[in-house]
């Protein structure tokens, strides 16, 4: 199907599912953005029977938005005026929809300039009875929604080419073009449709059109399609153009001839165009006619099974390992604000006040957290079914940065990130699911090939340590951009992981901003000397030594106790440890929550011989920082016994003091922190003419 | 008196009917939802319901401008109707899109009339961008049956086209009439700038009331902050509160016919 379906309540299931738009979005970021989330929409809506869109999410890879124009190579586009583009595109599409769009993550890497990364989601509620579906001999096709033209037409196949200086020219014809309100008035039809029990299966028009949609629902019985009953934008289309144009907005779905004339006075009444073009057979051969002719007769089996595995060579040789730097001195007030300035670290609210976030009313946890209601939420919470108290967590991880050092670990990062900040917020560890998006190189080169092999293979090994299943997945290869002078570049391989949490119970949710004085701080799992990748060694430009690495043990352990300490309601804030490690985590709950806080890295839970950087800096994976009410310390403690974990200082003041055993590294008053964090983005601020590109 | 009977009028591009919808069902109404061509099959049926709401959204991808293709239909195909329910003791309530419908309409600020040209229009916000945040409001007129003179509220925008623009002579109507409902403060219940008033409304205009008290047009979201936890930062109130600054909103509205 195309997306898992889990066990939500009583009553429903939830999916979720997650699509690359990569290629479109490089040429045209407005519109291949906003079809990109059309599209992971129309995929929950053909989830099972239907599922209702409850949630989008969006992520996104980019080139340094301070890069020179000069810099830029032929063909491609500024990464400011791509990251504008495909915001404007998701915001324009998202909103129209009525889909708050709750999460995300956007990052900075040389190598996307060329062909950046648009990840779209998409969460769905369903019905229990409505999880299977299944087209039956008789059944009508009937194709709802769009009219087919000629745009999007091989564009699966630009998907999976190589980007260069000449894709403008070339390949943009294969660029979909979006319209959010047939859209929206197709999800209102269909969920009324599902509801009254009019079809039998129902499946979304994308890669391929109606030739991947007919032929999914037809695959067991055969099918019959009469290629000029379909509704065309304008005259002209030859017939194959008709069979696999990838235009927007449309799903098929197998009706039941008895419900045939329901179905389409129902689409009617909603506005919405719905035409019979065909039937469902028992020949188990697809028949294709147009104006009467048959123009194709193929078998089923061959279309589906016809193609020849492929066989290509994996190989891999890891980087050479080169020595840690040395740094010099110690980490200063300074070093904590040009992390916090790090685009990848700094504030997204320029993004996330541009998508409605709060539409459907379900918001529990909204992304933007804190007294000021401007701080980094770990993950989002909402509750989609009003007035019950059980939510939904939506959270990601990604670690681009790493993929070139170690594929694997770079993937077993990505899945603890993503599972910490579910974890972080309320979600049950127990009741998580998780899903990939692989965005690769080229496969036809060896080593990009066994790089996939071993982030393929650590995903196994960590979904089984951590008991959390990937319930779907989309992988987007060949992420390569050919310059004009021939030199392909490749993007750094990445992993997106979106973890699907159950949160038993809202009002037990923690937000991840400091409270209130007077409150013990706990770190939680152990901090290693790893700082390759990191984001202090970004800011420094330096790099070197071991990168940082999951405890398949100690990790899942640690999700469970978290867990177990905010479902008891003995943390008050909890915020998980990521990029830039400790010190931005404790400067983000401060400045979010405008309390001081005073902390000691000399108590920090580590490996020996540790410096006060990695103490500060590092990013090692499983490890969160909690508030803790004083009276509650004891009872939090002792369920802390069996994990690496330490009171580390306490809240209070109106400062950020960082000592090590008595000596003060870091003494910075919060407004100048914060002031630092939300000036990342400052860029895109200021950068407003082109906001309405569409 | 039995609960009153609300109609949530949904078209093309809505997209708050069904939280609207449980907004007025949890503040003890009855409601339908049910769609503009639905209605305009039998448009009698308008005179069934007490109260009618346009929910927010995007009605028909808001082209042309925020609102002014589902003004122009109910027009064009409910025109008597409207005026018949209008004139006599019912409500109607439009929220986000909905008051650009109303707008639109001429329903706001009103006196509405079949023939009349908007003096009200909602446009672009000075930022020139689509903006989710949270405002604070005071009420600030005493005839409005949705609302009680002087109390605040917490609420979210969320709006690309929020920014109110009058006529010279409909804004000093407007004043003397006491029709302004809602107005954008600061958090202590000031005179507010950006982002406080989050679109750059002419006197911090957030919702405008008819001269009958019957009629409420406003950019915020009520039903977006109906429970406790819709709140932005309820995780840091103790103890919660049993609703949400919103549902008096519709709570007032039901009240009037018991």
């Amino acid at each position: 199907d195309n997306a898992g379906i889990i066990r939500f309540d009583a009553e429903n299931d939830d999916c979720l599912k997650v699509e690359t738009h990569n290629h479109p979005s490089a040429i045209e970021p407005y519109g291949g953005a906003g079809t990109g989330i059309g599209g992971v929409i129309r995929d929950v809506l053909g989830t099972g029977l239907g599922a209702r869109p409850i949630a989008s999410t969006d992520v996104f890879c980019v080139g340094p938005l301070d890069l020179g124009v000069e810099d830029v190579p032929r063909g491609a586009l500024h990464p400011r005026r791509v990251l504008k583009g495909i915001v404007s595109g998701v915001r324009d599409y998202g909103n129209r929809m009525g889909i708050p769009t709750v999460n995300g993550a956007v990052c900075f890497h040389d190598r996307f300039v060329g062909n950046p990364l648009v990840f779209c989601g998409n969460v769905g509620i369903l019905p229990r009875d409505k999880a299977f579906k299944a087209a039956r001999t008789g059944d009508a096709v009937v194709v709802l929604g769009g009219r087919t033209g000629r745009d999007g037409i091989h564009g699966a196949t630009f998907s999976s080419i190589e980007l260069s200086s000449e894709s403008e020219t070339v390949s943009s014809g294969a660029v979909q073009i979006g319209d959010p309100i047939t859209e929206k008035k197709l999800l209102d039809a269909l969920l009324i449709a599902r509801d009254e029990n009019l079809y039998t299966a129902i499946t979304d028009c994308g890669a391929g059109g109606l030739s991947s949609a007919v032929c999914e629902m037809g695959e067991e019985l055969g099918a019959e399609v009469h290629l000029e009953r379909v509704p065309l934008k304008y005259d002209g289309l030859t017939y194959p153009e008709i069979w696999i144009s990838e235009a927007q907005e449309r799903m098929v779905v197998s009706v039941p001839q008895k419900h045939v004339d329901r179905l389409l006075a129902l689409c009617a009444a909603e506005d919405v165009e719905a035409t019979v073009i065909g039937t469902f057979t028992d020949s188990k051969r697809l028949h294709l006619f147009f104006q009467g002719n048959q123009v194709a007769d193929l078998e089923m089996d061959f279309l589906h099974d016809g193609l020849p595995e492929f066989h290509r060579p994996a190989t891999w040789t890891a980087p050479e390992k080169l020595p840690a730097p040395a740094l010099e001195g110690r980490p200063t007030g300074d070093h904590l604000r040009a992390v916090l300035a790090l685009p990848n670290v700094a504030s997204k609210e320029w993004i996330i006040r541009q998508y409605d976030h709060e539409v459907q009313a379900g918001s529990v946890l909204k992304p933007l957290q804190g007294e000021s209601l401007d701080g980094p939420g770990d993950a989002s919470v909402i509750a989609p079914v009003l007035g019950s108290n059980i939510g939904l967590a939506i959270g990601c991880g990604l670690a681009p940065w790493i993929g070139d050092l170690d594929p694997a670990e770079m993937a077993r990062l990505a899945i603890d990130e993503a599972l910490r900040n579910v974890v972080a917020t309320g979600g049950d560890p127990e009741h998580t699911a998780i899903l990939d998006n692989f965005a690769w190189g080229s496969p036809d080169r060896p080593e990009a090939l066994g790089a996939l092999v071993l982030a393929s293979r650590a995903c196994y090994e960590a979904a089984v340590a951590y008991g959390t299943p990937f319930i779907s997945g989309k992988d987007s290869l060949n992420n390569e951009f050919r310059t004009e002078s021939g030199e392909s570049v490749s993007i750094p391989p990445t992993l997106l992981i979106s973890a699907l949490a159950r949160v038993p119970d809202i009002r037990r949710c923690v937000s991840f901003e400091l409270k209130a004085e007077g409150r013990a701080l706990y770190l939680v799992g152990q901090t290693t000397g790893a700082l390759n990748g990191s984001h202090l060694y970004q800011s420094l430009g330096v790099s070197g030594g071991e990168v940082p690495s999951v405890d398949l043990v100690a990790g899942p352990r640690n999700l469970r106790v978290v867990s177990d300490l905010i479902r008891k309601g003995l943390v008050t804030a909890c915020h998980d440890l990521s990029d830039g490690g400790l010190a931005v985590a404790i400067a983000e709950m401060a400045f979010s929550g405008s309390i001081g806080a005073h902390i000691d890295l000399g108590l920090v839970p580590s490996n020996p011989s540790i410096d006060t950087w990695a103490q500060l800096f590092a990013e090692s994976p499983s490890r969160f920082l909690l508030e803790v009410r004083e009276d509650d310390r004891a009872q939090v403690e002792e369920l802390l016994s069996g994990v690496a974990h330490a009171r580390i200082g306490e809240t209070g003041g109106e400062r950020l003091v960082i000592e090590d055993g008595g000596e003060i590294l870091i003494d910075e008053a919060l407004p100048p922190l914060k002031a630092a964090w939300q000036s990342g983005l400052a860029v895109m601020e200021s950068h407003r003419q082109g906001d309405n590109e569409s | 008196m039995s609960a009153p009977r609300v109609l949530v009028l949904r078209t093309a591009g809505v997209n708050c009917d069904f939280e609207t919808e449980f907004a007025f069902e949890r503040a003890g109404g009855q409601v339908d939802r049910l769609h503009l061509n639905a209605l305009t099959e039998s448009p009698q049926q308008l005179l069934g319901y007490q109260i009618l709401a346009i929910p927010g959204g995007f009605s028909y991808g808001d082209d042309v401008a925020g609102g002014r293709v589902f003004a122009a239909e109910l027009k064009r195909r409910l025109a008597d109707v409207l005026g018949s329910y209008l004139s006599e003791d019912r409500l109607v309530i439009g929220i986000c899109n909905g008051f650009q419908v109303l707008t639109n309409l001429g329903v706001l600020p009103g006196p509405y009339g079949a023939d009349r040209v908007p003096t009200a229009a909602l446009v672009d916000n000075d930022s020139q961008r689509y903006e989710d945040r949270w405002v604070h409001l005071k009420v600030r007129t005493s005839k409005c049956v949705f609302l009680e003179e002087d109390d605040q509220m917490f609420l979210p925008v969320a709006h690309g086209e929020g920014k109110l623009v009058l006529e010279d002579t409909a804004l000093k109507a407007v004043k003397d009439q006491g029709l302004i409902a809602l107005e954008y403060v600061s958090a202590d219940g000031g005179r507010a700038g950006y982002p406080e008033n989050p679109n750059g409304s002419i006197a911090g205009i957030a919702g405008l009331t008819d001269p009958t008290g019957r009629v409420l047009g406003l950019m915020p979201h009520p039903e977006r902050f109906l429970l406790p936890t819709q709140h932005p930062a309820w995780t840091r109130q103790d103890p919660l509160p049993e609703h949400g600054d919103g549902a008096r909103i519709f709570q007032k509205a039901v009240r009037y016919f018991s």
